[in-house]
């Protein structure tokens, strides 16, 4: 996936994050969002023990001990907390996180996520993903329409093992933002240049069309700049 | 009985840890790992050592040095994905790892050091990876699982200052494990990047009571290169 396609979905998932929200961010495209959150009263939540972390630091400002999950250099904004482990934990599985952005390889129709066996690879270890989509109020998934063999990740049934089942809630991948329903997917919102029925063919799963999209939307001729998709987003 | 003077040197420190014993270390992504130690003990030839800790570090950071080094037969963590190392011992064979969801390592580490015997929680319930041949208990109408305590030989922890009896304050996110981890080792070291004496720590801003801590050691700091400098 191209970068600008990465900021893209990451833009459009900022969309939902609102004042006053506990969220988490994931790996990969997650990361990105906090670049395009403006609102300072969002407090971000890092395993590690950090509520409330902000930008990178200036070079010549980094205390190499003060990072994010992930072990980049942060900054905290005002109102920021430091805790143990335990703690960064029990905010977590409390309820306390009104949103976690996530990578994924597969989400099913009824919302089971798929995120931390890579086929062909060795088995990393779950770290705090069980947590994170266990718990938090709201799971957002970023991530490519399709694998890199150009299978769809919108699935009926998970072929990978599980994360958590039934807890995603949405999905935005370069092609457009889906909603987990009881009638599977429900497409919200389709992205240039792709069209609804492009978007109905590289889904693999149970998908309806919402009200937005009726109309003049979609059909667009150029797919020149589309994604290329081919990135696995998650660690 | 009060030893009032916890600190000796890194050298007697790494004395007390035998090849074959079980270590926990304090970190998260090598960030609070312990880099005077964890040095120490590769000088010091320890060997098949079952390593509890939150992550396997990076190839050169931290914890990670021993898993390179192959000091590790057994490590229980929540994931080794920073470090392609374990990956490929624990493919070929020559390292046992047991892997547990982060918060639930936390709490495990947790009770070990508040003297229960394990937690109860839902998390990895429907996980067939998580849930795997442990015992499950039905609470009030809801399905757990049981995750035994973890304790440890000895407990290595990396703070910012330490006072002479091993009262310890960490420093912003390194702190992550440590305070968890320096209460469940049966001897617990603390490395710390300052050592001052007792009573001149307010005792409102001590994290660890320092009769979790045996010993205390300076530090000679972070000898690594972290991930991001080297982008």
């Amino acid at each position: 996936m191209g970068k600008e396609v990465r900021h893209s979905i990451a833009r459009r998932a900022a969309q939902e994050v609102k004042p006053g929200m506990i969220v988490n961010l994931g790996i990969g495209i997650p990361t990105l969002v906090a670049d395009y959150i403006e609102n300072t009263e969002v407090m971000f939540h890092a395993e590690n023990g950090v509520l409330g972390a902000g930008p990178s630091p200036a070079a010549g400002k980094i205390n190499p001990l003060l990072c994010n999950a992930g072990g980049f250099p942060i900054t905290v904004v005002s109102g920021a907390s430091y805790f143990d482990s335990a703690t960064a934990f029990a905010i977590i599985r409390r309820g306390l996180l009104d949103m976690t952005i996530l990578g994924a390889l597969e989400v099913s129709e009824t919302g089971d996520l798929a995120n931390w066996i890579v086929p062909g690879k060795r088995i990393p270890g779950i770290g705090g993903a069980v947590e994170l989509a266990q718990k938090a109020k709201k799971v957002m998934i970023l991530m490519n329409q399709l694998d890199k063999a150009g299978n769809s990740k919108l699935v009926t049934t998970c072929s990978l093992p599980l994360t958590a089942k039934k807890c995603v809630d949405m999905v935005i991948t370069e092609m457009g933002v889906f909603r987990i329903t009881e009638n599977g997917f429900l497409l919200e919102e389709v992205f240039y240049p792709y069209s609804v029925e492009e978007v109905k063919q590289k889904t693999g799963a149970r998908l309806t069309v919402g009200d937005l999209l009726t109309g003049d939307e979609g059909g667009m001729e150029d797919g020149a700049e589309r994604a290329n998709s081919c990135v696995d987003e998650e660690e | 009985m009060r030893e009032t003077n916890k600190v000796i040197s890194v050298q007697e420190a790494c004395k007390k840890i035998t090849s074959g014993m079980t270590i926990m270390l304090g970190g998260f992504g090598g960030v609070g790992n312990p880099p005077t130690i964890i040095c120490e003990m590769l000088a010091a030839e320890l060997k098949n050592l079952t390593v509890i800790c939150n992550d396997a570090g990076f190839p050169d950071i931290g914890v990670g040095r021993l898993v390179t080094d192959k000091r590790v037969v057994r490590l229980i963590a929540s994931h080794i994905g920073s470090n392609p190392n374990a990956g490929k011992q624990m493919t070929n064979g020559e390292l046992e790892i047991e892997f547990s969801p982060q918060g639930t390592l936390a709490e495990r580490i947790r009770a070990g050091g508040s003297g229960l015997g394990g937690i109860l929680t839902d998390i990895g319930i429907g996980n067939d990876f998580v849930e795997n041949g442990k015992q499950t208990v039905e609470v009030n109408g809801r399905r757990y699982l049981v995750e035994t305590a973890l304790t440890a030989e000895v407990s290595l922890v990396y703070a910012k200052k330490a006072d002479t009896y091993g009262n310890l304050v960490y420093d912003t996110s390194a702190r992550n494990t440590n305070p968890l981890v320096a209460t469940a080792g049966n001897l617990t070291i603390a490395e710390a990047e300052e050592i001052v004496e007792a009573g001149e720590l307010h005792p409102e801003e001590i994290v660890t009571p320092g009769a979790f801590v045996d010993y205390v050691v300076k530090s000679e700091g972070v000898n690594w290169t972290w991930a991001w400098e080297r982008k």
